[in-house]
């Protein structure tokens, strides 16, 4: 049953108020003919008895109070699936998105409400595949698993982007090729920034095991809140229908936040801190949760959503709220970007909290974790080191210290950084960790079990010094 | 019943017409799909219900049912081992039912109405009963035997007692004539209101620790049992591991775990460790004796409104059995924010950073359910612990959910990102956190430990105290220009943040630390300290002094096994040897 309706009273920012409306249901998707023939949609966003608020996705110029015509569609935002998705890119509502594609819309096997179900965590599987995305930093130290959501927290002017295309193009689990797609969500980027993930995507082949939804910066910033959730609803159907591995990249959240406050000021809410809406932790929760492994079920999606925090600043809500919701966080620095170090990854307030279940032996390699904790201890020494030589100069620090200081220099230079096509193997990876420990005295390794320093440090090895 | 129609749809808050005879916080059921939800909000005929399930394709003119009760949950034989989400479904059966993903409409009582339990009754005909009284007891698990009681606010003579058998808690197993002549039918189990607190004959302050085998919370900040505490932190911090480890070693009978609003990972980690957890005294699973609440952040927002009264409602029925419970909830700041979001649907006046302005009062009567408490109904002792993780925006500590909680929980565990980021773990700030306990305590553990042992932790403070204000001093002119007794000084509280208050989690060994073994550890430090203050008068240096090897020994203490209490206590004399030997290298000198 479609309905149709010239009662608009009220248009305001992406809002619409339409009167005398009946048997219209919360969050049906809605039509707009202008009077010009084109089409615009949105969703129902309240409704009581008279009156329904619609929500529209691509903004409200042009459109006009009497002669705008709004029709219920009787149904939820949907997105039609199926395999044919694969190599192909869509826009904010699920539509081929010229220029980057200009094939003719895909015939979808079925249509699937965008919002999802959430997963009862009765039924989760909990992740503890190790995946290998070619960087010491991300590896060796924090490391991502099947089913994590992993966030990047970059900065303007950061290469997050270059980060994440190389993630995308390197990732796999170890030992298996198996099924694996990138599902990539564009929120209110630039065409420059969307234009070098495609290309990347193409020149390596990556895109025909790839779906793009794009919502460029100067597409309509409501689309955005739409966005992540054709995304995900792409990667499940793919994940949980086709077995397949999905790993997920949604950048920028910072957009996406925007998007919804812009609505929540609209719809004249009480904001909650720095003008965001009270329920953006619930909202971000209802996109990241998403991710995960189901038991009995053989695809998985894991999440790496990217976004910039303003002025750097963690506690800002965006990136507060997300580190809240997600299983660790990878941070980039100035500082070492600065320093010409890529990635510039912050290993120290970086984390993945569900590394420990994706490393040791039969995942990684068995003496994983204590090289893990003797690297972050020394390099921890190593920038105490740094800090107490810029005040009371180099010469003065003990010589311990000096080899510390030393010791922290060389694994910024060689260990987090590495090429924007350099992809190491894990067994690389934890290799150069042992090799850079072998700069620091062996007594200092307190961290290591003494039989696995035995085995990759044999007494003999290095030379022996005095530690004071 | 009364049945209205909605007139407005937005979010989770539904606005239903026809609603005059309705009572706040009544049950109620929306729509053809039968959708849970609760009056919170009554104005004329009109009703705001907050809605337990997702709202989208609701319509206005869609029935709503008050079902006159409040929203309740179902106490008796079959709470252990579940996993309930926030309104008492049980996630194994919506999973049954619905499949892998929580759809709308599922209808689920919290208790398994078939399974047959063993019953043996305690109680005669004939006998004068009251609310809390015990009728008869369930070995529920092979770890709790599940006493049932009358339920609170029935009274009256016993006419007459099931026998001893296997029954369903369906079975009428007593019949109780009420003063009034009326007959009660009472079966093993009975519904409580989730937002009324179960009554007790009498509460009591704590006098005995919760002990947690966590040695920075036992020595430092002690929890009395039916206490409350809270642990803020940022995020990364590590309140989700401490909150694992108390719910793990804590000395409690019974533990009720809410993850209230948290991630679904970290609900599967519990689901899927706790069953192979061995409990440190029965050695049995864990899980034998837990009840899980976990309504994750992608659930609908109002049943994590509800989670934490579903979860300390159970608590405190076990408490009444003479139980010490054993309650956290991780975490009380999402569920602030799902009133937060309630209150502005609601259009209410918002108090500070957008939150009600009766949220410090309804955190105040959420941990006002937990207490150390005479049971009604006999002469039974019962304990109702909280510990609540609390998520400030930004770690800032002047967060109103922070500030709220800290003006009634008695203990408070400051978790700091400095800590965490130097992977000192558990990540709980010596200088800033608190126990209001230590005194009500001390006799206790002057009783249980001797009265070293309070000594013992001030001056161990006081030397930690002194820590961080030589450090600033250090800091600029190098450690090594301060005095012998202040290297000393930095020497022992450096020993005793590396060696006593870091404690790791995911060790075999490391992860739980019994009460002794904490005594006999600190003893060693505090022993060495005081060995090496003669040393330094004696004339030694300290460098030759921290150079001893005694340092490794006093190191490996923590992964020394439960068993062998006395290797540990045999480094004292090590200890006092190494320093002995030095002195007298120094004298013949």
């Amino acid at each position: 049953m479609i309905r149709e309706y010239t009662t608009t009273v009220e248009i305001s920012g992406p809002l619409m108020l339409v009167d005398s409306v009946e048997g219209v249901a919360y969050e049906e998707l809605v039509e707009i003919e202008l009077p010009n023939g084109e089409i615009r949609h949105g969703k129902v966003l309240e409704i009581d008895s008279r009156m329904a608020l619609v929500q529209l996705f691509e903004g409200s110029s042009g459109t006009d109070i009497s002669r705008s015509k709004v029709r219920f569609l009787g149904k939820q935002v949907e997105l039609g699936v199926s395999e044919e998705m694969l190599g192909r890119v869509f826009d904010g509502q699920g539509r081929p998105r010229a220029p980057f594609d200009t094939a003719p819309p895909i015939v979808p096997e079925k249509m699937v409400n965008i919002n999802g179900a959430p997963i009862n965590p009765y039924a989760r599987d909990y992740p503890a595949e190790f995946i290998q995305t070619g960087f010491s930093s991300i590896d060796g130290i924090n490391t991502l698993v099947r089913g994590q959501k992993l966030p990047i927290f970059s900065g303007n002017g950061l290469p997050h982007a270059i980060v994440a295309a190389q993630i995308a193009r390197q990732a796999r689990v170890r030992g298996s090729e198996e099924n694996f797609a990138v599902v990539f969500a564009a929120m209110g980027i630039t065409f420059e920034e969307a234009d070098y993930f495609i290309r990347d995507f193409r020149s390596t082949g990556a895109m025909d095991r790839a779906v793009v939804f794009m919502n460029l910066a100067d597409d309509p910033a409501i689309e955005r809140i739409s966005t992540p959730r054709m995304a995900l609803t792409a990667a499940e159907y793919l994940a949980y229908e086709k077995d397949m591995h999905i790993l997920v990249i949604m950048t920028d959240m910072t957009n996406y936040c925007d998007a919804l406050r812009e609505i929540a000021a609209a719809r004249k809410e009480v904001p909650g801190r720095r003008g965001y809406p009270g329920y953006l932790y619930t909202d971000l929760a209802s996109i990241y949760e998403r991710a995960g492994r189901i038991k009995g079920r053989k695809g998985s999606i894991t999440q790496i959503p990217i976004l910039t925090m303003p002025e750097d600043d963690k506690t800002h809500p965006i990136p507060d709220l997300t580190g809240y919701i997600t299983e660790g966080q990878l941070i980039l620095s100035r500082e070492l970007h600065k320093k010409g170090i890529y990635p510039p990854m912050d290993v120290m307030e970086s984390l993945s909290r569900l590394k420990d279940k994706g490393i040791g032996e039969g995942k990684t390699r068995g003496d994983h974790a204590d090289l893990f904790n003797q690297l972050m201890a020394a390099y921890s020494a190593g920038k105490d080191a740094r800090e107490l030589a810029v005040i009371l100069g180099a010469a003065a620090l003990s010589p311990l210290d000096q080899k510390y200081l030393r010791f922290a220099e060389e694994y910024e230079k060689r260990y987090i950084s590495q090429g924007d096509h350099e992809n190491r193997d894990i067994d690389e990876t934890l290799d150069l960790g042992w090799e850079l420990l072998k700069l620091l005295p062996r007594e200092e390794m307190k961290r290591i079990d003494p039989k696995r320093l035995d085995k990759y440090w044999p007494v003999n090895d290095g030379k022996k010094e005095e530690a004071s | 019943m009364i049945k209205g129609r909605i007139d407005k749809i937005a979010g989770p808050l539904v606005v239903a017409d026809g609603m005059k005879d309705a009572r706040m916080f009544d049950l109620v059921y929306v729509s053809d799909y039968a959708l849970i939800g609760e009056i919170i909000e009554l104005k004329g005929d009109r009703a705001s219900i907050q809605v337990y399930e997702e709202t989208g394709g609701l319509k206005p003119g869609d029935p709503v049912v008050a079902t006159g009760e409040p929203l309740s949950v179902e106490l008796g034989p079959g709470l252990l081992t579940a996993i309930y989400d926030g309104i008492q479904r049980s996630l194994d059966k919506i999973r049954e039912e619905a499949g892998d993903w929580i759809t709308r409409g599922i209808s689920i009582r919290g208790l398994d109405h078939k399974k047959e339990w063993d019953f043996k009754p305690a109680a005669n005909t004939g006998m004068q009963v009251s609310g809390g009284e015990i009728l008869g007891e369930v070995p529920e698990t092979e770890v709790i035997v599940h006493k049932v009681m009358v339920p609170p606010g029935v009274e009256g003579e016993i006419t007459w007692m099931i026998d001893e058998g296997k029954y369903n808690i369906d079975t009428i197993i007593a019949r109780v004539k009420e003063p009034s002549g009326g007959i009660r039918e009472l079966c093993m189990y009975h519904n409580w209101p989730v937002r009324k607190p179960r009554p007790v004959a009498e509460k009591r302050a704590p006098a005995e620790p919760l002990i947690t085998g966590q040695r920075v919370i036992d020595a430092f900040f002690p929890l009395g049992k039916g206490g409350t505490a809270c642990v803020p932190g940022p995020f990364g911090s590590g309140k989700t591991v401490i909150q694992h480890q108390l719910a793990k070693w804590a000395d409690a009978e019974i533990v009720v775990y809410v993850g209230c609003g948290e991630r679904g990972n970290e609900m599967t980690d519990v689901l899927q460790e706790f069953p192979e957890l061995e409990d440190p005294k029965s050695g049995k699973p864990l899980i034998l004796r837990t009840v899980l609440v976990a309504n994750t952040s992608n659930m609908p927002v109002a049943a994590r409104e509800a989670s934490v009264y579903t979860g300390i409602t159970i608590g405190e029925y076990f408490r009444d059995m003479g139980y010490s419970v054993a309650l956290m909830a991780d975490s009380t700041s999402r569920w602030a924010e799902a009133m937060r979001e309630m209150s502005g649907r609601l259009e209410e006046m918002p108090g500070e950073e957008g939150y009600p302005a009766y949220l410090g009062t309804r955190i105040a009567e959420f941990y006002e359910r937990a207490g150390n408490v005479r049971c009604i109904g006999g002469d039974r002792n019962g304990a109702l612990t909280v510990v609540g993780a609390v998520s400030p925006a930004g770690g800032d500590l002047s967060d109103p959910v922070v500030q709220a909680t800290l003006r009634v929980v008695k203990v408070f565990w400051s978790l700091e990102a400095k800590l965490a980021y130097a992977r000192h773990f558990p990540a709980i700030g010596w200088l800033d956190s608190y126990s209001l306990y230590t005194e009500n305590l001390k006799e206790y553990c002057n009783r249980e430990l001797g009265d070293e042992w309070v000594l013992m932790m001030k001056q161990a403070m006081a030397l930690l105290q002194r820590e961080a204000n030589l450090q600033e001093i250090a800091r600029l002119v190098g450690a090594e220009s301060l005095s012998p007794e202040d290297q000393l000084i930095l020497y022992t509280a450096r020993s005793l943040r590396e060696d006593f208050l870091h404690q790791n989690a995911f060790h075999e060994i490391d992860t739980y630390t019994s009460i002794t073994k904490q005594k006999t550890m600190m003893e060693v430090i505090m022993h060495c300290h005081s060995e090496m203050e003669k040393a330094l008068l004696a004339g030694v240096s300290p460098r030759e002094l921290f150079n001893l090897p005694l340092k490794e020994e006093i190191t490996r203490m923590r992964y020394i096994h439960e068993d062998s209490i006395s290797d540990i206590s045999a480094i004292k004399e090590h200890v006092t040897l190494q320093i002995n030997g030095l002195i007298e290298k120094e004298q013949t000198a």
